[in-house]
C-alpha cells in the first residue's frame, strides 16, 4: 500500500508557542488512520495546515504524489481532499439538499446553471438515502439536530468523490446511537475505497475502527502503530498522564 | 417560490409602467423618479451587502463616478433627441465595474469589516478627487450637462421609464442569481466563508462578481441622476448619505431578499422626501434621519420581510412535522458530553 | 528637497495627533470588534467643546483637555450602553458599523444646530507663531500638539499596562472568551473601553481645533484617514496605529508639498490597498488561531 498523504517535518508557531514542531507521518491508502493526542498537541492545527487553511512555517505536505504545501483549500477539495470541522459546520440557511449541492466542487461554468439541477438532485439523492437524510432533504439545515448536522457535513464532503477524508472529532457531542451510525458510514465508505484520517478523543471508538493509530504530543509524532499497542506504549502513557 | 415571484414581479412592473398615464402631477412623478433610483440602488447594494454579506459603504462613490462619467461625456454637447445619454448607460456601468474590480479583489481578501472600511475610504477619496481635480470636474463649481430636450409636460417620463427598466434589470439579475448556483454560493459565503472555501465554492469569484455588478448598476443610476439634475456638485454626487440611505432601505425591507430593498426604498424615500420638505432640509433633518436609522437597527435589525418570512416558515414547519412524524429517525440534540477516555488537564 | 523635508516635519508632527485619535479607535475595535465610525464625529465634538470653553471662559484648549476627556468619556460610555449593547451577537460587527455611522450623523446634526455650519477656529495668542529651524518653518501649535499626543499616548500605555482595568482590556483584546472565563466582566470592559476610546478622541479633538478650522461636517475628512490608519496598523493594535498614523500622515504631507495637495488624499488609499495586498491583516495585525 502506498502513502496517499505524507507530512514531512511540518512546523507552525503561534506567538512563540510551537503548535506543530517538525511533525512527520504518512497516511497509507485505504486505511482508517487515527490521529490522537492530548489537548493542545497540535491535531487541529495540523488538520488546518493539511487542508490549506493555515500556512506552515516549514515543512511539506504531499497528497497523491503531488506537493500541495500552501495550496488553497478549495483547490485541495476539488483534487480529492475533504474535511469536516469539529463543530459540524453546515449552512443553516440552506436546505439539506442544497447543503449537498453546494459542496459538489463545481467549476466556473457551472455557476450560472440552475441552483439545484436534475443532475445535482440525482447525485445528492444517493447520499441522502445512504445517510437517511432523504425525509428531511427539504428542511433547512438550521432545523436539524446537532447529530444530524454532523452527518450532513460528512455526507456533503463526499459530494466531490474524495479519495481522502479528514474527520475532526466525528463523535464529539453526539449520542451513542449516532456514534454507531457514524462508525457504520465510515466503514462503508472505507470499503468503497476512501481513506480516512480521524482526530478523535473517544478511545473506544478509535480502538474499534482505526488502524493504524498515530499519537501526537507537543506538536510531533511520538507513536505510530496498531491500536492494541497504543495503550501499552510507555511514551503514550507518559504523554497522556503527564510527567 | 418561482411562480409567486413571477406574478408579483409582473404586477409590479405593470403598475409602474402604466402609472404615468394617469396624468400625475409633476411633484409626484419627480418623487417616483427618486424612489425608483433608490429602489434600484438598494437592490443593487443588496447583491453584495445582502447576499454576499459584505457591507459596502462606498457605493456613493460609484454613484458619483457614474454621474461624473455622464457629465464628462456630454459636457458642452448638444443633444439631438435627448435619448443618447440613456443609450450610453451600459458603457458607464462597465467602466465603473472595471474601477470596482481591483478594489473588490483586494478588499474582499480580508474580513467584512475591513472591506467596509476600505470602501468608505474609497468614497471619501473619490469625493476629494472630485473637489480637487478642477480641470475635469470643475471642483466645487460643479459641472453642467446639456438640458434634456423633452417637452415640459412630460419631462420626467423618459427618466422614469429608464429607471423602471434599470430596476427591472436589477431585479431580474437578483432573481437569476437566486435561482442559480451563484446565489447558492453567495449564501454559503455569507454564512461561513471559510467553510465555503474548503468545499470548493468559488468564493472570490462570486464575491467580486456580485460587487462589480452591484457598483455597475449603481453607477448607471448615478448617470441618470446627473442627466436629470443637469448640474452636479461633488458634495451631492458623492454623498455618504446616499450610501447610508441605500443601506438603510435594504436593512428595513430585509437583506438578502428579492423585494426587501424595493419595499425599503418605497417607504423610506417617500418618507424622506416628505421629511426634507417639512423640515426644509435643515439640520433637524439629519437628526431625524439618524434617529430613524437607529430605531430600525435596534428594533428591526433583520428587516420586515425576513421577520415575516420566519413566521410563515415556522408555521409551515410545524405543519410538516405533524404530517411526517415517525418517518424521521428522532435524534437527540447534541448535549451529550463525548465519552473521554484519555484526556490531560483542562482545556488548553 | 526643501519641500520634502518640510513635508516630513509637518507629517510627523501631525501624525502624533492622528496616532492619538486612531489609538482610541483601534482600542475600541480590539475590545469589542466594533469599527467605530463615530470616532471622527467625537473628535469634532470635542473640538467644539474646547472652542466653547475658550470663547466663553478663555480656557486654553490644552488646559481644557481634562474637562473634554471626562465629558467625552461619558458620551462614549453612553453610546456603548444605549446603542451598541442591545445589538444581537451574531451580526454585531456588521450592525455596529451602521449604528456608529448613525451616531456620527446624530452628533453632526446636533452640532450643526448648536453651532451652525460655518467654520470655526480657536485663535489662541500662539496660534500663528512659528519657529524657523535651519530654514524650515515649524509652527508652535504643532509642536505642542505633538508633545501632548506623546504624553497622552504614554498615559494610555501606562493605563493599559499598569492597571487592573488595563489588564482586563488586554485580556479581552487577546481572547474575549477566556477573558470572560477568567472573570473579566466583558460588558463593563466594553463600556469603559468605549469611553476610553472617546476620551482619546477628546484629547485629540482639542488639539485638532487648534490646528485646523472645523465645522460639523469635518468628521467626514477625519473618518477615512482614521480608518486607513487603523486598518494599516492592524485592527486592534495600538502600537500599529501609532506607526501607521506617522506613515500615513508623513506620506500625504510629502505628496502635498512635493506633488500637489490634490493627490494627497489619494496617497493613503493607495498605501492602504498596497499593504492589504501584501498583508491582509495590516502591518501589525495578528492572524488569529481561533479564526477557524
Amino acid at each position: 500500500m502506498s502513502d496517499l498523504l505524507s507530512i514531512d517535518s511540518v512546523s507552525k508557531t503561534f506567538g512563540g508557542v510551537h503548535a506543530v514542531a517538525g511533525c512527520s507521518f504518512a497516511v497509507a491508502e485505504g486505511t482508517i488512520t487515527a490521529l490522537i493526542g492530548p489537548n493542545g498537541s497540535g491535531k487541529t492545527t495540523l488538520f488546518n495546515i493539511i487542508t490549506g487553511y493555515l500556512k506552515a512555517d516549514a515543512g511539506h505536505v504531499t497528497f497523491a504524489g503531488r506537493d500541495v504545501t500552501g495550496d488553497d483549500p478549495g483547490r485541495l477539495y476539488r483534487s480529492g481532499l475533504s474535511r469536516t470541522f469539529q463543530q459540524a459546520r453546515v449552512f443553516p440557511q440552506l436546505s439539506v439538499l442544497e447543503n449537498l449541492v453546494v459542496a459538489a466542487g463545481r467549476g466556473w461554468s457551472q455557476l450560472f446553471t440552475k441552483r439545484v439541477g436534475g443532475d445535482d438532485r440525482r447525485r445528492a439523492s444517493e447520499l441522502l438515502e445512504e445517510f437517511r437524510l432523504a425525509p428531511v432533504a427539504d428542511l433547512l439545515a438550521a432545523d436539524l439536530s446537532y447529530g444530524q448536522r454532523k452527518l450532513l457535513e460528512f455526507a456533503a464532503v463526499l459530494m466531490s468523490s474524495p479519495t481522502l477524508v479528514l474527520l475532526d472529532e466525528p463523535t464529539a457531542g453526539v449520542n451513542p446511537v449516532m456514534i454507531e451510525t457514524m462508525e457504520r458510514h465510515i466503514r462503508q465508505r472505507n470499503q468503497a475505497g476512501i481513506t480516512f484520517l480521524i482526530v478523535e478523543h473517544d478511545m473506544t471508538f478509535v480502538m474499534r475502527l482505526c488502524d493504524p493509530v498515530i499519537v501526537l504530543d507537543a506538536g510531533r509524532q511520538i507513536f505510530s502503530g496498531q491500536p492494541a499497542q497504543v495503550q501499552s506504549n510507555a511514551l503514550v502513557l507518559d504523554a497522556y498522564l503527564g510527567a | 417560490m418561482s411562480r409567486g415571484s413571477l406574478v408579483r414581479g409582473g404586477l409590479f412592473v405593470l403598475v409602474l409602467a402604466t402609472l404615468p398615464s394617469f396624468g400625475l402631477q409633476h411633484w409626484f412623478l419627480n418623487l417616483m423618479v427618486f424612489v425608483l433610483m433608490f429602489a434600484t440602488m438598494s437592490s443593487a447594494w443588496n447583491l453584495v451587502g445582502g447576499f454576499a454579506g459584505y457591507p459596502s459603504l462606498g457605493h456613493a462613490a460609484f454613484f458619483g463616478i457614474g454621474a461624473y462619467s455622464m457629465a464628462l461625456i456630454f459636457h458642452g454637447h448638444v443633444l439631438s433627441n435627448g435619448y443618447e445619454p440613456f443609450l450610453l448607460l451600459p458603457l458607464i456601468g462597465l467602466i465603473s465595474a472595471a474601477v470596482g474590480f481591483p478594489i473588490a479583489l483586494i478588499a474582499m481578501r480580508t474580513r467584512a469589516d475591513v472591506f467596509a472600511i476600505v470602501t468608505i475610504t474609497f468614497l471619501f477619496m473619490v469625493q476629494t478627487l472630485a473637489f480637487n481635480l478642477r480641470g475635469w470636474t470643475g471642483g466645487s463649481q460643479g459641472l453642467s450637462l446639456p438640458v434634456a430636450p423633452f417637452p415640459a409636460v412630460s419631462f420626467e417620463e423618459p427618466f422614469y421609464y429608464t429607471l423602471v427598466l434599470l430596476l427591472c434589470f436589477t431585479l431580474l439579475v437578483t432573481f437569476g442569481a437566486l435561482r442559480s448556483k451563484v446565489g447558492l454560493s453567495l449564501v454559503a459565503v455569507r454564512a461561513d466563508e471559510d467553510k465555503a472555501r474548503g468545499i470548493g465554492v468559488r468564493v472570490t469569484g462570486v464575491k467580486v462578481l456580485a460587487f462589480c455588478v452591484s457598483v455597475g448598476i449603481t453607477a448607471m443610476v448615478g448617470g441618470v441622476w446627473a442627466y436629470y439634475e443637469t448640474f452636479i456638485y461633488p458634495q451631492f454626487a458623492i454623498d455618504p448619505l446616499i450610501t447610508i440611505a441605500v443601506v438603510l432601505m435594504t436593512f428595513l425591507g430585509g437583506r438578502a431578499t428579492l423585494w426587501g430593498p424595493v419595499l425599503g426604498a418605497f417607504v423610506l424615500e417617500a418618507g424622506q422626501q416628505t421629511l426634507a420638505y417639512r423640515l426644509g432640509g435643515s439640520q433637524f433633518y439629519l437628526i431625524a434621519y439618524a434617529l430613524v436609522f437607529l430605531v430600525i437597527m435596534l428594533l428591526l435589525p433583520r428587516g420586515v420581510l425576513p421577520t415575516l418570512g420566519d413566521r410563515l416558515r415556522q408555521r409551515r414547519r410545524a405543519r410538516s412535522v405533524d404530517s411526517t412524524s415517525g418517518g424521521v429517525t428522532p435524534m437527540a440534540a447534541g448535549a451529550a458530553e463525548p465519552p473521554v477516555a484519555l484526556r490531560r488537564g483542562a482545556s488548553a | 528637497m526643501h519641500a520634502l523635508v518640510q513635508g516630513v516635519i509637518l507629517g510627523v508632527l501631525t501624525g502624533g495627533v492622528y496616532a492619538l485619535m486612531a489609538s482610541g479607535q483601534t482600542l475600541i475595535f480590539g475590545i469589542m470588534k466594533v469599527v467605530n465610525l463615530a470616532q471622527g464625529a467625537m473628535v469634532v465634538m470635542s473640538a467644539y467643546l474646547s472652542y466653547q470653553l475658550f470663547v466663553s471662559f478663555g480656557v486654553d484648549p490644552f488646559l481644557a483637555i481634562p474637562v473634554t476627556t471626562v465629558v467625552m468619556f461619558g458620551v462614549g460610555v453612553g453610546v456603548q450602553l444605549v446603542f451598541l449593547r442591545p445589538l444581537r451577537r451574531d451580526d454585531k460587527s456588521e450592525l455596529s458599523l451602521l449604528v456608529t455611522f448613525a451616531v456620527a450623523l446624530l452628533i453632526e446634526g446636533l452640532l450643526s444646530i448648536t453651532f451652525k455650519t460655518t467654520y470655526r477656529s480657536i485663535n489662541t495668542s500662539y496660534a500663528n507663531s512659528s519657529w524657523t529651524v535651519g530654514g524650515y518653518q515649524i509652527t508652535v501649535v504643532r509642536v505642542y500638539a505633538f508633545a501632548l499626543s506623546l504624553v497622552s499616548l504614554g498615559l494610555l500605555f501606562l493605563l493599559l499596562n499598569r492597571t487592573r482595568f488595563g489588564r482586563a482590556v488586554r485580556a479581552t483584546v487577546q481572547n474575549p472568551d477566556s477573558a470572560r472565563l477568567l472573570g473579566v466582566e466583558s460588558e463593563k470592559v466594553a463600556a469603559l473601553g468605549f469611553g476610553l476610546g472617546a476620551a482619546t478622541a477628546a484629547a485629540a479633538g482639542s488639539v485638532y481645533g487648534l490646528l485646523y478650522p472645523f465645522y460639523s461636517g469635518s468628521h467626514y475628512d477625519l473618518i477615512s484617514r482614521l480608518l486607513s490608519i487603523v486598518v494599516l496598523g492592524g485592527l486592534g493594535s495600538v502600537g500599529g496605529a501609532v506607526v501607521a498614523a506617522v506613515i500615513v500622515s508623513t506620506s500625504s504631507a510629502v505628496v502635498a508639498s512635493t506633488v500637489s495637495p490634490a493627490w494627497s488624499e489619494m496617497t493613503f488609499f493607495v498605501i492602504l490597498l498596497l499593504v492589504l495586498l501584501v498583508r491582509p491583516q495590516g502591518l501589525f495585525g495578528k492572524v488569529g488561531r481561533g479564526a477557524l
